[in-house]
C-alpha cells in the first residue's frame, strides 16, 4: 500500500507509532548505557572505582527511565487495544522488569546515605536489579519479535534476545565508561567493551538468521526482490560498525585521549540500524501478526489534542536534556551534594 | 479471592506506597527553594547546613517516588483494562501532558539541582532548584485533575459506550478540582512541615543545636502552624463540594442512614452495614446539620436513599470511610494543637522544651497518616464507581489469572515493606551522622547565646 495516499486523518497513528518508536529507541540507548554500567558494577576492581562508576551515570538515570514512561504513555493512550494485548500477555515479565528498575533506581539512593554494613547488600541490588531489567527487557522483545506466541520455541527465542540485548547493553555501558572515565579504570572498560562486542555481534548475527526463520513474514519483508536491495546497507554498514569498533577499541585508551567518544557513538549507531532493521520488519503492525496501526489507534480527537502538547513540547525537553549533559560533560566525579 | 479483589489490592498497595513520596518531595522541592534563596540572601551558615542536609532528604524521597512512579504508569493499562477503554479519550491526554509537562521538568533538572551546585553559576543552580519544585506541583496538578473528573466528570459525552471529549476547559476545571488540589497540596506541606520539625526534634534531642537544624525546626513549626487552620477551613468547603456532588459519600463518612433534618455529628460508632445501624454511637445533637447545612433543621442526606428497590447497595462501603475521615480530622486537630503551641514557645524562647520536642518526633509521620486516611476516604467513597456514574469498578478491572496476580502482588508488598524500613532507617542514619558531624559540634554553650541571637534574627 502506498502510504503518501492515505488522508490525513489516517496519517495520525502512524506520526504516534514514529513518535512511540523515537522514544523507545532514545530509552533503549540512554538507559542502555546506565543499565549497563550496573551490569559492569561487580567487575569494578575497589569501591572508589565503583563510585566513580555509579557517580557517572547518577545524574541522568531518572530522566532516562522518563522515556520508558514516555512510550509506554503513547502506547497506552494511542494504541490502547495494543497495550492490552502486549502488556496482558507479557505480565509476568513486565513485573519482573519493574522490580528490577525499582532495585536498581532504590539501590543509588540508599548505597550512598544509608549505613556502611548495608553498602555491600545495596551495591549487590543495584547489580542484580539492572540484570533483571535487562533480562526482562530483551525477553519481552523477544516475545514481541514473534507476535506473543507462546510455547518452548517462543521462550527459547525470547530467552536468546535477553543473552543479546544484556551483551548489547553491557557493550553501550562499557563505551559510555571509556569516554568519562580515565587511568586504569578507563582501561578496564576497554578489555569489557571488546569481549562484550564478540558478545553482541554473535548475538546479532543469531537473531538476524532466527528472525526471518521464525517469522515467514519477516522473510518475505525481507528477501523479495527489489527490497533486499535498497535494505542491504542495514547489515553491511552493521558490519562495517563491528569491525571498526573492533579496529577502535585496539588503539584505545590512546594518551592524549582522543576517539574517547568514538565507540560510544558507534556502538549508538548499531543501536540505531538493529532498530530500524526492527521497525521495517514489522511496520505496519503494533502488534505482529495481530493490529496494524490503524486497528489499535484511539479517537482522532484525543490524538490531535497530544499531538498539539507533543509538538511544542519535545523541543524544550530535547534542549534541556542536552543542557543537562553538557554541564555534567567531562570526565565522572563521585557525587556528593 | 477473586481477581478482581487482587487487582483492587494491589493497585491500592501501590498508589499508597507511591503517594508517600510525592507527598514528600511536591512540598519540600518549595522549602529547599526557600532555604536556597535564604542563604542566597542572608549568607548565613544555617540556611545552607540546613539545604545540604535535606536535599540529602529530598534525594531518597525523588528516587522512591520514581520507581514506584514508573510501577503505577505500568498498572493503569495492566489493572484497568476496562478504564481505558471507556474513559481512555479523556484519561489519556491528561496522564500524556502529565508526562510531558512535569515528569521530564522535573526529571531533567534534578541532576543539576542535586549534584550540579559546583558546575553552575548559584542563579542557574537556584533556578534548577524553582523548576524542579514547579515540575513536581505540575504533576500533582495533572494527576488530581484527572482523579478529580474521575469523581465529577464533566464535559463529554458517550458515543457507544465510549466517552468523548466535548468541553476541555470543563475537563481540567471540573467541580471538584479546586478543592482537592488545594486541599492535597496542603497536605503536602503539612507532611513536610512535621517531617521537618520531626527529624529536627531527634537531632535536638541528641543534642545538636546547630544553627541548620533551628532553622529547620523554625521552618517547620511555623509552617506546620500557618497551614493547619487554612487545611481545616479547605477541607470544610471540600466536604460541602462532595455533599453536592457525591452526597452518598458524604452519608458514609457521617454514617448517617436516613435522610432527614436534626442529624447528629458522631463521633465514635461501630456502623453495621449488616442491620443499618449505628452500634455504640456518641454523637453531638444536630452536629452534622450544622456542619453540613449550617443550621439544626439542615437536612442531611442518609445511605438508606441508595438502596435500590431491589436490594442492591448503590453506596460505598460505611465503615471505611467513616473511620477514615475520623483518622484524618483527628490528625489535623492534633496538628493544630501540637504546631501551635510549640511554635508559641519557639517564639517566646528559642528552642523548645524537651517534652515538646518528644512530641515533634511522634508526629514525624503524622502527614502520611492523614493523607493516606484522606485518600482512602475519596477513593472508597466513590465506589462503586471508578468513574461517578459511568464506569463501575468490578467492570474496569483486569482478567488475568489469579494465581499470577497473586504472586505480582506478594511480590510487590514484599518489596514496598522492605523499601519503607529502609527509607526509614536511612532517615534515622542521616540524621545520626548529621548529629555527630562537626558542623553539629560547633556551637558550645559560649556561642550558644549568639548563635540564638543569628538564628532568631
Ligand atoms: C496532611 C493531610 C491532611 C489533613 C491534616 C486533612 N486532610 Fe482532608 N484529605 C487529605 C489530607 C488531609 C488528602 C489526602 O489530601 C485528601 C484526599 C484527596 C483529597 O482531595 O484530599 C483528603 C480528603 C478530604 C475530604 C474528602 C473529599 C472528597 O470527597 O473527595 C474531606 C471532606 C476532607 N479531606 C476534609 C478535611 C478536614 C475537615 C480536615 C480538618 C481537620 C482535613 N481534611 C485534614
Ligand atoms: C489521580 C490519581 C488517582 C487515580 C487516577 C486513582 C484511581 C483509582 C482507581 C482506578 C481505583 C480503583 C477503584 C477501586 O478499587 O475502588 C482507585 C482506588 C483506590 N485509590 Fe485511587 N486514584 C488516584 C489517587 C489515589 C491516591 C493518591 C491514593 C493514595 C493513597 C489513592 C488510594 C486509593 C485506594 C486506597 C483505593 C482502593 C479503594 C478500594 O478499592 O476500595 N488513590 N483509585
Ligand atoms: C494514577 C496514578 C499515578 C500514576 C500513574 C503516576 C505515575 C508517576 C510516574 C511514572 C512517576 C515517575 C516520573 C519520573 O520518571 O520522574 C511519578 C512521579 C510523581 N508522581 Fe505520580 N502517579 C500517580 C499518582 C500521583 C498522585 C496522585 C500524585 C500527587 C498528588 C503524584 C505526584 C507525583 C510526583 C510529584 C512525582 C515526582 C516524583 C516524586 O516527587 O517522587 N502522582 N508518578
Amino acid at each position: 500500500m502506498n502510504v503518501t495516499e492515505l488522508p490525513i486523518h489516517d496519517w495520525l497513528p502512524i506520526v504516534f507509532l514514529g513518535l512511540m518508536g523515537l522514544s523507545a529507541l532514545i530509552y533503549v540507548v540512554l538507559d542502555g548505557f546506565d543499565l549497563g554500567v550496573g551490569l559492569l558494577s561487580p567487575l569494578s576492581k575497589s569501591e572508589s572505582d565503583k563510585n566513580l562508576m555509579i557517580g557517572s551515570i547518577g545524574p541522568f538515570w531518572d530522566a532516562n527511565e522518563t522515556w520508558l514512561v514516555l512510550a509506554v504513555g503513547i502506547l497506552l493512550v494511542a494504541f490502547p487495544l495494543a497495550h492490552g494485548a502486549i502488556l496482558g500477555a507479557l505480565y509476568l515479565p513486565t513485573m519482573f522488569m519493574l522490580v528490577g528498575l525499582t532495585l536498581r533506581g532504590v539501590a543509588f539512593e540508599f548505597r550512598a546515605k544509608g549505613p556502611a554494613h548495608q553498602k555491600q547488600l545495596w551495591n549487590r541490588a543495584f547489580f542484580a536489579g539492572s540484570l533483571l531489567a535487562t533480562v526482562s527487557q530483551g525477553y519481552m522483545l523477544g516475545k514481541y519479535v514473534i507476535g506473543l506466541q507462546t510455547g518452548l520455541y517462543a521462550v527459547l527465542f525470547a530467552s536468546l534476545v535477553a543473552v543479546c540485548l544484556t551483551a548489547s547493553y553491557g557493550l553501550v555501558g562499557a563505551c559510555w565508561l571509556i569516554a568519562k572515565t580515565e587511568n586504569a579504570l578507563q582501561k578496564q572498560a576497554v578489555e569489557w567493551a571488546r569481549k562484550l562486542l564478540i558478545g553482541t555481534a554473535m548475538g546479532m548475527l543469531a537473531l538476524s538468521v532466527a528472525t526471518p526463520w521464525v517469522s515467514p513474514r519477516v522473510f518475505d519483508a525481507w528477501f523479495s526482490f527489489p527490497n533486499i536491495i535498497g535494505l542491504a546497507p542495514i547489515p553491511l554498514v552493521s558490519v562495517a560498525l563491528v569491525i571498526g569498533l573492533h579496529v577502535i577499541l585496539k588503539s584505545l585508551p590512546n594518551a592524549d585521549d582522543k576517539y574517547r567518544w568514538a565507540p560510544f557513538a558507534m556502538t549508538v549507531a548499531l543501536f540505531i540500524l538493529a532498530f530500524s532493521g526492527l521497525a521495517y520488519s514489522f511496520f505496519p503492525y503494533v502488534v505482529p501478526e495481530q493490529y496494524t496501526v490503524w486497528d489499535a489507534a484511539a479517537a482522532r480527537e484525543s490524538l490531535t489534542i497530544i499531538l498539539a502538547g507533543t509538538l511544542v513540547t519535545l523541543p524544550m525537553i530535547v534542549a534541556y536534556s542536552v543542557f543537562a549533559y553538557k554541564v555534567f560533560s567531562g570526565k565522572a566525579t563521585p557525587l556528593t551534594y | 479471592m477473586d481477581a478482581l479483589l487482587l487487582a483492587r489490592i494491589q493497585f491500592a498497595a501501590n498508589i499508597s506506597f507511591h503517594i508517600l513520596f510525592p507527598t514528600i518531595t511536591i512540598a519540600l522541592g518549595w522549602v529547599l527553594l526557600y532555604f536556597r534563596l535564604q542563604s542566597n540572601r542572608t549568607g548565613d551558615a544555617g540556611w545552607m547546613q540546613a539545604y545540604r542536609f535535606w536535599v540529602k532528604v529530598f534525594a531518597l524521597s525523588f528516587g522512591l517516588g520514581v520507581v514506584s512512579g514508573i510501577t503505577m504508569s505500568f498498572q493503569f493499562g495492566t489493572n484497568w483494562p476496562g478504564f481505558m477503554e471507556k474513559v481512555g479519550n479523556i484519561a489519556g491526554p491528561l496522564l500524556g501532558y502529565e508526562v510531558l509537562t512535569a515528569f521530564f521538568l522535573e526529571a531533567g533538572f534534578l541532576g543539576i539541582m542535586l549534584f550540579g551546585a559546583t558546575r553552575v553559576s548559584t542563579r542557574v543552580h537556584t533556578l534548577a532548584t524553582f523548576l524542579v519544585a514547579f515540575g513536581t506541583t505540575l504533576s500533582a496538578f495533572w494527576i488530581l485533575v484527572l482523579n478529580s473528573w474521575m469523581h465529577t466528570p464533566v464535559g463529554f459525552e458517550m458515543r457507544d459506550g465510549v466517552a468523548f471529549a466535548t468541553d476541555w476547559m470543563a475537563i481540567i476545571f471540573n467541580p471538584s478540582m479546586p478543592y482537592r488540589l488545594v486541599h492535597t497540596l496542603i497536605a503536602s506541606g503539612l507532611t513536610v512541615a512535621f517531617l521537618l520539625a520531626g527529624i529536627s526534634a531527634l537531632r535536638w534531642l541528641w543534642n545538636d543545636k546547630s544553627l541548620g537544624i533551628r532553622k529547620s525546626m523554625r521552618t517547620g513549626v511555623y509552617l506546620g502552624a500557618a497551614l493547619i487552620p487554612v487545611q481545616i477551613i479547605v477541607g470544610d468547603m471540600h466536604g460541602l463540594n462532595t455533599l453536592e456532588h457525591q452526597p452518598a459519600k458524604v452519608a458514609a463518612m457521617e454514617a448517617n442512614w436516613e435522610t432527614g433534618p436534626n442529624v447528629p455529628l458522631v463521633l465514635f460508632a461501630l456502623p453495621d452495614e449488616e442491620t443499618r445501624q449505628n452500634n455504640f454511637e456518641i454523637a453531638i445533637p444536630d452536629g452534622a446539620s450544622w456542619i453540613l447545612k449550617h443550621s439544626a433543621d439542615g437536612v442531611v442526606p442518609g445511605l438508606n436513599d441508595y438502596v435500590s428497590d431491589d436490594g442492591a447497595i448503590l453506596h460505598p462501603p460505611v465503615a471505611p470511610v467513616f473511620f477514615g475521615f475520623r483518622i484524618m480530622v483527628g490528625i489535623g486537630i492534633l496538628m493544630l494543637l501540637v504546631s501551635w503551641k510549640v511554635a508559641y514557645t519557639l517564639y517566646k524562647k528559642g528552642e523548645p522544651s524537651r517534652w515538646e520536642a518528644y512530641v515533634l518526633v511522634g508526629t514525624t509521620f503524622s502527614g502520611w497518616v492523614a493523607t493516606l486516611a484522606g485518600w482512602y476516604v475519596t477513593e472508597i467513597g466513590r465506589q462503586p464507581w471508578i468513574v461517578t456514574g459511568i464506569v463501575d469498578t468490578a467492570s474496569a478491572a483486569s482478567t488475568h489469572p489469579v494465581p499470577i496476580l497473586g504472586l505480582s502482588l506478594a511480590t510487590y508488598l514484599t518489596i514496598y515493606v522492605a523499601l519503607l524500613a529502609a527509607y526509614i532507617g536511612t532517615l534515622w542514619h542521616l540524621a545520626k551522622t548529621a548529629a555527630n558531624s562537626d558542623e553539629a559540634k560547633e556551637l558550645d554553650a559560649g556561642q550558644f547565646k549568639g548563635a540564638v541571637a543569628r538564628a532568631l534574627s
